[in-house]
C-alpha cells in the first residue's frame, strides 16, 4: 500500500486535484482510500457528489468512544473510501489537533489494515504545515510519499518551498520523501518553465502539468471529478497522465529547499521578466 | 460532613465529573518507567506537570521519585520542544547517568503536536544519547483515559521498543503485572517461583519504591527489571498479562510483533481470580501444583468459611481502577458479599458487562458507571446504604459523612501505609485484604455493641 500526502498552499486546488487524480487510479483498477485533514471537510466532495458525510470528530463528539470504521467512512465514485477528518469552526479550539486525534482513531479501528486491501490512501492536507498537528499525516509509518500542488504565483511557490521544509525535518528521522511538484496552472507568464526550474532546485521532479481548463469547474459545480462528469474531454486525460505518472514515479527525494531570495531571483529570471 | 452538599436526588450529569476516580495519563508512565532498573522517568511538558505527577506518587509511596521534565515555557509551546528534549537528554546522561530514560508527553506537548518518535530518533543519530544508553518514549495525553492508560502506554512502549527477538529460546514467561503496588509485583514473583516457573515480570517496581531505609541515597534504587531481561521478552515462551486495562495492550503488541503467544487474565486478587492465575502458570510450567500454594489457598478458605456470620449479605461500595475493581468485585461475591455501588473512573466498554456477569446472581440490584465519579457514588450511597467503602484515600470524606467503615485500596493512598509491602493479590494477599475487611467490620460492631451485647469472642 503506498500512503500519499497532498500539500500546498490554501486555495491551489489540492481537494480537486487529489480527488481528479484518485479518479484516474480508480480507472486503472486500483483500491483507494481518501483521508480528508482539512477542518472544511471538503476533501471527497467529489466522490461522494456533494454528500456531507459525517466527520471523524463530529462522530466521536456525539457518540464517545464507540465509533465503528463504517460510521466514518463513506464508499464513493469507483469504491473510494472516503473518510473526512472535521474539526472546529473556524476561530475555535485546535483543528491540529483534530487531525491528530483522528488519524489516530482510524488507525485504532483498522482503517489501514491489510484486510482492507487498499492500493493507496491519499491525505489531503489543508495549506501549508502550519504546526504540528497538520505534520502529522508524514510522521512515521503514515505518508511515505509527498506531492505539493504549486502554481507559476509567488506565493504559491513560496509556500511549496516551506513545506520542503517540513518535509527535510522529518525525511531526516522517517522515511517520508517528496515525489514531485503537481503544477495546477493559473496560467501565469512562462509558468511550466518556471515551476521546471523550482523543481530542479528543489531537487525534485515537475511530476505533471495540469492546463487550466473551465471543465474543471463545470466538473466541480455538479459535484464531480472530470473523468466522471467528462470522460471524453481532454482535461479528463489530463488527469489521467498524472495518475499514471504518480503509479509509476520512482523518484522520491528529500527536497533541497531554497532562501527566500533565491526564489525572488527565480522568479524574476523565468517569470514576469523572461 | 465536608461532602454535606452533595444532595440525594441525582440528575444526570453529562459533562460535569466532581471528585473524579481517576487521574493523570502521565502518573501511570511515570510509576511504569520506575519500574525498570536505571531509569530516569522524563516528562515532555511544562514543569509543573512533572511536579505534580512527582508529588502523587511521593505521597502514596513514600520514596523521593526522581524524573525530569523538558521544561516548556512559552517559546517551547510555540516553536515545539524539540530543542529541550535534546538539550534535557543531553544533561541527563551527562549529570545523572541513567541506563534509560523513558519519555512520556503531556497534554501540552500532544496538543501542539509534538514528534517525540522523531525527536528521539534524532536524539539517537546525532550522538546525544551515549551508546549503550536507551531511550523509550509514549504518548500520554491526560483527556484520554486516565492513569491506568498511560501506564499501560508505557508498558507496551517498553517492550516493543526495547524487545528484541533473536529467534533463540529464553524458557521464560513473560509477566505483566498491572498497575499494583511493588509488594503486590513481589509476591506474584513469589507465586511463579513456587511454581518453578522463570519469569520476567515487568515493570517490576519492587525494590525501587519500596526499599529499605539504608541511611544512602541511590538515584536509581537496587530493584526494577534490568534492561537485559526487557530486551530478551521478545525470545520468551509466553506472556501473561494481569488486567485488560493495565496489561493487555503490551502482552498483544509481543504477540503481533514477535509472535510471543500471549493471555490476559483479571488481576490475582481473591481467590477464583488467583486460581485461575495459578492455573495459567501450572500448564504454562507443566506441573502439578505445589502442597505449599495449595495450602495458603486452604488457610484463605479457611478464614472465608470461618468468618461467613460476617461477611455474608454486608453490602459494599467500591471505587477504583477497573482491573482491581473487577477482581475484588468478584471477591466480595465469592465470600457472600453484596457489592451494591461500583465505579471507576477510567473508561472501557467491557468495564459494565464485567460487573454485571460477576454480579448477575443479585439481578438488576447493581449500580455501576464507567466512567464515573465519587459524587455519583456518594449519592448512591445515600440512596442505598452500605456497611463497607473500598477505595482509594478520597474515598474517607463519603466514610466520614456517612460514618461507614472504609478500607482503603488502589491509587492513591496518602494517610496510611502497608500498601507498598503487603500484598493484596495470591492467597495471601486475600487473606490480607480479608484481614483488612473484617477489621473494619468488627471494630464497629464493638463501637456501636450496647455494653450487654459487647462480646469477648466473636
Amino acid at each position: 500500500m503506498r500512503k500519499v500526502a497532498i500539500y500546498g498552499k490554501g486555495g491551489i486546488g489540492k481537494s480537486t486535484t487529489t480527488q481528479n487524480t484518485v479518479a484516474g487510479l480508480v480507472e486503472a483498477g486500483k483500491k483507494i482510500m481518501i483521508v480528508g485533514c482539512d477542518p472544511k471537510s471538503d476533501s471527497t466532495r467529489l466522490m461522494l457528489n456533494g454528500l456531507a458525510q459525517k466527520t471523524v470528530l463530529d462522530t466521536l463528539r456525539e457518540e464517545g468512544e464507540d465509533v465503528e470504521l463504517e460510521d466514518v467512512r463513506k464508499e464513493g465514485y469507483g469504491g473510494v473510501l472516503c473518510t473526512e477528518s472535521g474539526g472546529p469552526e473556524p476561530g475555535v479550539g485546535c483543528a491540529g489537533r483534530g487531525i491528530i486525534t483522528s488519524i489516530n482513531l482510524l488507525e485504532q479501528l483498522g482503517a489501514y489494515d491489510e484486510a482492507q486491501n487498499l492500493d493507496y490512501v491519499f491525505y489531503d492536507v489543508l495549506g501549508d504545515v502550519v504546526c504540528g498537528g497538520f505534520a502529522m499525516p508524514i510522521r512515521e509509518g503514515k505518508a511515505q510519499e509527498i506531492y505539493i500542488v504549486v502554481s507559476g504565483e509567488m506565493m504559491a511557490m513560496y509556500a511549496a518551498n516551506n513545506i520542503c521544509k517540513g518535509i527535510v525535518k522529518f525525511a531526516q528521522s522517517g522515511g517520508v520523501r517528496l515525489g514531485g511538484l503537481i503544477c495546477n496552472s493559473r496560467q501565469v507568464d512562462n509558468e511550466e518553465e518556471m515551476i521546471l526550474q523550482l523543481a530542479k532546485r528543489l531537487g525534485t521532479q515537475m511530476i505533471h502539468f495540469v492546463p487550466r481548463h473551465n471543465m474543471v469547474q463545470q466538473a466541480e459545480i455538479n459535484r464531480k471529478t472530470v473523468i466522471d462528469f467528462a470522460p471524453d474531454h481532454p482535461q479528463a486525460d489530463e488527469y489521467r497522465a498524472l495518475a499514471r505518472k504518480v503509479d509509476e514515479n520512482e523518484m522520491f527525494v528529500i527536497p533541497t529547499p531554497l532562501e527566500i531570495e533565491e526564489l525572488e531571483a527565480l522568479l524574476i529570471k523565468y517569470g514576469i521578466a523572461a | 460532613m465536608l461532602l454535606r452538599h452533595t444532595p440525594k436526588e441525582i440528575k444526570e450529569r453529562k459533562v460535569l465529573a466532581i471528585n473524579p476516580a481517576k487521574t493523570c495519563q502521565p502518573i501511570g508512565a511515570m510509576y511504569a518507567a520506575l519500574g525498570i532498573h536505571g531509569c530516569l522517568p522524563h516528562s515532555h511538558g511544562s514543569q509543573g506537570c512533572c511536579a505534580y505527577h512527582r508529588s502523587t506518587l511521593t505521597r502514596h509511596y513514600r520514596e523521593p521519585i526522581m524524573a525530569a521534565t523538558s521544561s516548556f515555557t512559552e517559546g517551547a509551546s510555540v516553536f515545539g520542544g524539540q530543542a529541550n528534549l535534546l538539550q534535557a537528554l543531553l544533561t541527563m546522561f551527562t549529570t545523572y547517568d541513567p541506563d534509560i530514560v523513558a519519555v512520556h508527553t503531556t497534554c501540552l506537548s500532544e496538543t501542539i503536536g509534538d514528534d517525540v518518535n522523531q525527536i528521539v530518533k534524532k536524539a539517537y543519530k546525532d550522538g546525544t544519547i551515549p551508546k549503550g544508553k536507551h531511550v523509550i518514549h509514549t504518548s500520554t495525553p491526560s483527556y484520554v483515559g486516565s492513569h491506568v492508560t498511560g501506564f499501560s502506554n508505557m508498558v507496551k512502549s517498553m517492550a516493543v521498543q526495547l524487545a528484541e527477538k533473536t529467534g533463540r529460546a529464553n524458557g521464560k514467561l513473560n509477566i505483566v503485572p498491572g498497575f499494583v503496588e511493588p509488594s503486590d509485583m513481589v509476591e506474584i514473583k513469589r507465586i511463579a517461583g513456587m511454581l518453578g516457573i522463570d519469569s520476567i515480570l515487568f515493570p517490576d517496581t519492587s525494590g525501587v519504591l519500596n526499599g529499605p531505609l539504608t541511611g544512602k541515597f541511590h538515584m536509581y534504587p537496587k530493584g526494577g527489571v534490568s534492561i537485559k531481561a526487557l530486551k530478551s521478552i521478545g525470545d520468551s515462551r509466553g506472556s501473561i498479562g494481569l488486567g485488560e486495562w493495565a496489561s493487555a495492550d503490551a502482552v498483544r503488541a509481543l504477540d503481533a510483533q514477535f509472535k510471543v503467544p500471549c493471555q490476559v487474565q483479571d488481576l490475582p486478587i481473591g481467590l477464583l481470580a488467583t486460581d485461575r492465575f495459578v492455573d495459567a502458570l501450572r500448564i504454562a510450567a507443566g506441573v502439578s501444583v505445589p502442597d505449599a500454594v495449595t495450602q495458603e489457598r486452604g488457610q484463605l478458605l479457611d478464614v472465608i468459611s470461618d468468618m461467613q456470620p460476617h461477611l455474608y449479605g454486608k453490602k459494599v461500595a467500591i471505587a477504583g481502577d477497573p482491573d482491581q475493581v473487577i477482581a475484588l468485585t468478584e471477591f466480595l461475591v465469592t465470600i457472600g458479599m453484596k457489592p451494591v455501588h461500583i465505579v471507576t473512573g477510567t473508561p472501557g466498554k467491557a468495564f459494565i458487562k464485567r460487573i454485571k456477569e460477576i454480579t448477575a446472581r443479585f439481578g438488576d440490584d447493581i449500580n455501576v458507571k464507567c466512567p464515573g465519579d465519587l459524587f455519583l457514588l456518594h449519592q448512591w450511597i445515600k440512596n442505598e446504604p452500605v456497611d463497607l467503602l473500598i477505595c482509594n484515600t478520597y474515598g474517607k470524606y463519603i466514610a466520614r459523612d456517612e460514618d461507614i467503615p472504609f478500607v482503603r485500596h488502589g491509587f492513591p493512598i496518602l494517610d496510611r501505609i502497608g500498601h507498598s509491602y503487603i500484598p493484596t493479590v495470591g492467597y495471601k494477599g486475600g487473606l490480607h485484604l480479608l484481614e483488612k475487611i473484617l477489621g473494619v467490620l468488627m471494630d464497629r460492631t464493638d463501637r456501636d455493641a450496647p455494653e450487654e451485647r459487647f462480646e469477648l469472642v466473636e
